[in-house]
C-alpha cells in the first residue's frame, strides 16, 4: 500500500520569490500528483485601468511584472495601435524592438541564474546576474531607469535614442557574446548540468498543443511558435532573425532556447542601431474612438495578449490581460508527475514562471468543487461593501 | 616509574577533550575554516563576503534565540541528538589530533576503526532528530541523508583498507603516521592516491555540500534535516558541520597522507571548497549510482593494487 505524502511548495517557499502553491503528493521521492494554486497576488490590475486615462494605463500595465515590465505596455501599445488602425513612426518602432529584445536578454540571465540556483549550483547563479548588469546599465543609459522603463505610449515612444550613445551600446553587447559563449559550454559541456536537467520534464508536441504552451516552453518542444514572426509587428519584419526550437521538450532543451535567444536578442538590437531611421518618435494622439483593439507580443516568457475596449472617452472600457504564464503553468501538471522532488522543483522554475502577470479570482466550494462566485459577484460584493460604509460615514 | 595520582590523569584527559585539542581548538579552527569557505565562495561569486568573525556570530546568534518543537515530536530524540553528534565529533577530533601532535603516547590498536564508526554518528543522529520532528520535509531529507550514507560508506571502508594493507595491518593512527615518516606517505603510491581520491568525494558527501548536499536542498526541501530545528539545537548541528570539516581533512591527511599540516590542510580544504562551487546538486539517485558504481569501482581496484604490492 502505498502511503502518499504532500510536499508543499509554498505558499511561501524559497525555490519561488512570488507567492504561488504547488502541493506534491508524492510516494517516497516520486511525485504522483500535484495541485497547482495560485490566486495570492491578485491585484485587479484591469478593473483598475478602467478607471484610468490611457496614457496613465501604460504605465499601470508596466507594474503587472517587474522583469517583463516592457512587455506588457509592449502588447498594450499594440492593442491601441490597432484599434486606432494607425502605425506610430518607424523610428519609434525600432525603439520599441530595441527595448523588448534589451528586456530578454536580461529575463532569460535573469531565470539562467535562477535555475542554476534551484540546481544547488549558486556560481551560475551569480554570475549570470553580474552579467545582468551591462544589460541594466545600458537600459539605465537609454531610458533612465533599470527597471520599469516608461519607454512606451500610445502611438509611439516617450524619449528619444541619442546617437553618440550608439557605440557605446554595441560595444557593451558585443562585450556581453564571450559571457553568453561561457554560459552556452557551462550548459552544454557539464556532464552534472546535463546529468540534472536532461530527460525530465518533458512535455511533447501534444502536450503543447494541447495546454496551449506558449514561448520557449514551447519552442523547446519543437513547436517554432513566435508572434514575432508569425504575426510581425514593431521592427521585427525589417530585421534578419531566426526562431530557435529544440526538440528535446525537457529541462534542457529549454535552457538552451533560452541560450540561444540571447545571441538572437543581440543580433536583433545590433541590426536595429544599424538601420534605426530618423524622424519622429510620436504621433501625439489626441482622441479615442469607440473601438476595440488586440495586441500581442513575444514577451520572454511567450506570447502576452491585451484586449482593448473603448466607448470613445478617456479611459478603457474594458480591459483584457492573458500573461504567458498562466498558459505555462498548467503544463506543470503534465511535466512534473513521476520525476522526483528534486526534478519537480526545475521544472516547475523551467517555464519561467511569473505568479504576479497571471492571478485570477474565483471564489469555489472546497468540498463540491461549485464556483459561488465569479468576478462579477466580487464586483458587486465591493460596490455593496463601499455602499455599507458611506451610509455608515453618512449617518 | 612515577607514581601519577588518577586525578590528575583525569583533568588532563579533560583538558584534552574539553579546550585543547578538543572541543574549543577544533571549534575555533572549523569557524576560522567556515569562514574561509564563505569568503572564498563570495570571491567565486563576485561578492564581498563576510568578515572574519561572521561565523562566531552566527553561532553566538542562534544559541540565544528561542527554541521552538513542533507538536508531535519526539522530545527526548529531537533534543539529545544534536548533543550526541556534536560530542561524536569533538571525541574524533580529539584523537586525531591526539595522534598527529604527538603529545605523548595516545591512541590504542583499532582507533582507526573507532574514528570511523565516530564520524558517522554525526549523519546518524541528524537523521534521528530530522525523523523525530515529525515534518514530512524532514522526513524526505532523513530519507535522503539515510541512502547518501549508505551510499559512500562503502567506498570509504574499502578505500582505508588500502593503507591498512600497505602497513602490514597497522590500525593504530600514530602506528599509520609513524609508518608513512618511515615509508613515504600512501597517497604518493598509485593504490594510495587512488583511493584518496574516494575518500575526498566521500568526505564531501560527508560534510554534506554541494554536489551532495541533497538532504539539506535549500531550494527543494527547505533546509530538509534541519527545517525543525531553532536555537541552541541548530547552533549545535551547525557547529558540528563546521567541525566535521576540520575533523575530516585531518582524518585524510592522517591516514593517507602522512599526517597533518598546515598546507596540506589548506589544499583539501581548497578541494572542498571548489567542488561546491563548481557544481550543482545531483540527485539522491545519481549520488547513489556514482558512489556504489564508480566509487566503489575505483576503491576495489584501489584494494587489487595494494594487494600486489602498487
Amino acid at each position: 500500500m502505498s502511503t502518499n505524502k504532500i510536499i508543499p511548495i509554498g505558499p511561501y517557499h524559497p525555490l519561488q520569490e512570488e507567492p504561488e502553491f504547488f502541493r506534491l503528493h508524492v510516494d517516497g521521492e516520486t511525485v504522483v500528483d500535484i495541485d497547482i494554486e495560485i490566486g495570492y497576488n491578485h491585484r485587479m490590475i484591469e478593473k483598475i485601468a478602467e478607471s484610468k486615462s490611457y496614457d496613465q494605463v501604460t504605465f499601470l500595465v508596466e507594474r503587472i511584472c517587474g522583469i517583463c515590465s516592457t512587455s506588457h505596455p509592449f502588447a498594450y501599445t499594440n492593442a491601441i495601435d490597432d484599434l486606432l488602425g494607425v502605425t506610430p513612426p518607424e523610428r519609434a518602432l525600432y525603439i520599441r524592438t530595441i527595448v523588448g529584445e534589451l528586456e530578454r536578454i536580461h529575463s532569460h540571465l535573469l531565470w539562467l541564474g535562477l535555475a542554476g540556483h534551484f540546481l544547488g549550483y549558486n556560481t551560475v547563479w551569480m554570475w549570470a546576474w553580474r552579467y545582468r548588469e551591462p544589460v541594466l546599465d545600458i537600459f539605465e543609459r537609454i531610458t533612465g531607469n533599470r527597471n520599469h522603463y516608461a519607454m512606451f505610449k500610445p502611438g509611439g515612444v516617450r524619449r528619444d535614442f541619442y546617437e553618440e550613445d550608439f557605440p557605446w551600446i554595441k560595444k557593451t553587447l558585443k562585450s556581453l557574446i564571450p559571457k553568453f559563449d561561457m554560459f552556452k559550454g557551462a550548459v552544454l559541456d557539464d556532464p552534472i548540468i546535463r546529468a540534472r536537467t536532461e530527460g525530465i520534464g518533458i512535455l511533447t508536441r501534444q502536450d503543447v498543443h494541447d495546454y496551449s504552451v506558449v514561448g520557449p516552453t514551447a519552442r523547446a518542444s519543437g513547436v517554432g511558435i513566435d508572434v514575432r514572426k508569425d504575426d510581425p509587428y514593431a521592427a521585427y519584419d525589417k530585421v534578419e532573425w531566426k526562431v530557435i526550437t529544440h526538440e528535446g521538450g525537457g529541462v534542457f532543451a529549454k535552457a538552451v532556447v533560452r541560450i540561444l535567444e540571447l545571441y538572437e536578442s543581440t543580433n536583433i538590437i545590433l541590426q536595429c542601431l544599424d538601420n534605426m531611421p530618423k524622424g519622429d518618435i510620436d504621433l501625439n494622439i489626441k482622441d479615442m474612438p469607440a473601438g476595440e483593439g488586440i495586441g500581442r507580443h513575444e514577451a520572454p516568457r511567450g506570447e502576452v495578449f491585451h484586449y482593448i475596449m473603448s466607448d470613445g472617452g478617456n479611459s478603457p472600457a474594458w480591459h483584457k490581460v492573458r500573461a504567458p504564464s498562466f498558459m505555462n503553468i498548467a503544463s506543470n501538471k503534465k511535466a512534473v508527475i513521476g520525476g522526483t522532488i528534486s526534478d519537480a522543483t526545475i521544472i516547475l522554475a523551467a517555464v519561467d514562471p511569473c505568479y504576479c502577470c497571471t492571478e485570477r479570482t474565483a471564489v469555489v466550494d472546497y468540498k463540491t468543487g461549485k464556483k459561488l462566485m465569479d468576478g462579477q459577484d466580487l464586483v458587486r460584493l465591493s460596490q455593496e461593501k463601499t455602499e455599507k460604509l458611506r451610509s455608515k460615514l453618512k449617518s | 616509574m612515577e607514581e601519577v595520582s588518577p586525578v590528575k590523569i583525569m583533568l588532563k584527559h579533560l583538558f584534552n577533550f574539553i579546550i585543547f585539542p578538543g572541543f574549543l581548538f577544533t571549534a575555533v579552527v572549523g569557524l576560522a575554516a567556515s569562514w574561509i569557505d564563505r569568503k572564498v565562495t563570495a570571491r567565486v561569486q563576485w561578492r564581498v563576503g563576510p568578515p572574519w568573525y561572521q561565523p562566531f556570530i552566527d553561532l553566538v546568534k542562534l544559541s540565544i534565540k528561542e527554541i521552538t518543537v513542533p507538536k508531535g515530536a519526539s522530545k527526548p530524540v529531537f533534543f539529545m541528538a544534536p548533543f550526541i553528534g556534536l560530542s561524536a565529533v569533538i571525541l574524533s577530533s580529539t584523537f586525531l589530533w591526539l595522534a598527529n601532535l604527538e603529545l605523548g603516547a595516545s591512541g590504542f590498536t583499532g582507533d582507526l576503526i573507532v574514528i570511523l564508526y565516530l564520524l558517522t554518528i554525526p549523519s546518524i543522529m541528524l537523521i534521528l532528530g530530522a525523523s523525530a520532528s515529525g515534518n514530512p520535509l524532514a522526513a524526505v531529507g532523513a530519507s535522503r541523508e539515510i541512502k547518501l550514507l549508505l551510499a559512500y560508506e562503502l567506498p570509504f571502508v574499502f578505500a582505508l583498507v588500502v593503507p591498512i594493507i600497505k602497513s602490514n595491518g597497522l590500525l593504530k593512527l600514530q602506528d599509520l603516521i609513524a609508518f608513512q615518516a618511515a615509508n613515504g606517505a600512501f597517497a604518493s603510491n598509485i593504490s594510495g592516491f587512488l583511493a584518496m581520491i574516494v575518500a575526498i568525494f566521500c568526505m564531501q558527501a560527508k560534510l554534506g555540500l554541494v554536489p551532495f548536499d541533497m538532504a539539506e536542498a535549500e531550494t527543494e526541501i527547505m533546509a530538509g534535516v534541519y527545517i525543525e530545528y531553532s536555537g541552541i539545537l541548530l547552533a549545535i548541528l551547525k557547529l558540528t558541520k563546521i567541525m566535521a570539516m576540520v575533523a575530516l581533512p585531518l582524518f585524510l591527511s592522517t591516514v593517507f597522507w602522512g599526517g597533518f599540516s598546515i598546507w596540506k590542510y589548506v589544499v583539501l580544504l581548497v578541494i572542498i571548497i571548489l567542488m561546491r562551487n563548481t557544481n550543482p546538486r545531483v540527485r539522491i539517485d545519481q549520488a547513489l549510482r556514482f558512489f556504489w558504481k564508480k566509487m566503489t569501482f575505483v576503491a576495489i581496484i584501489a584494494v587489487l593494487l595494494a594487494m600486489i604490492g602498487m
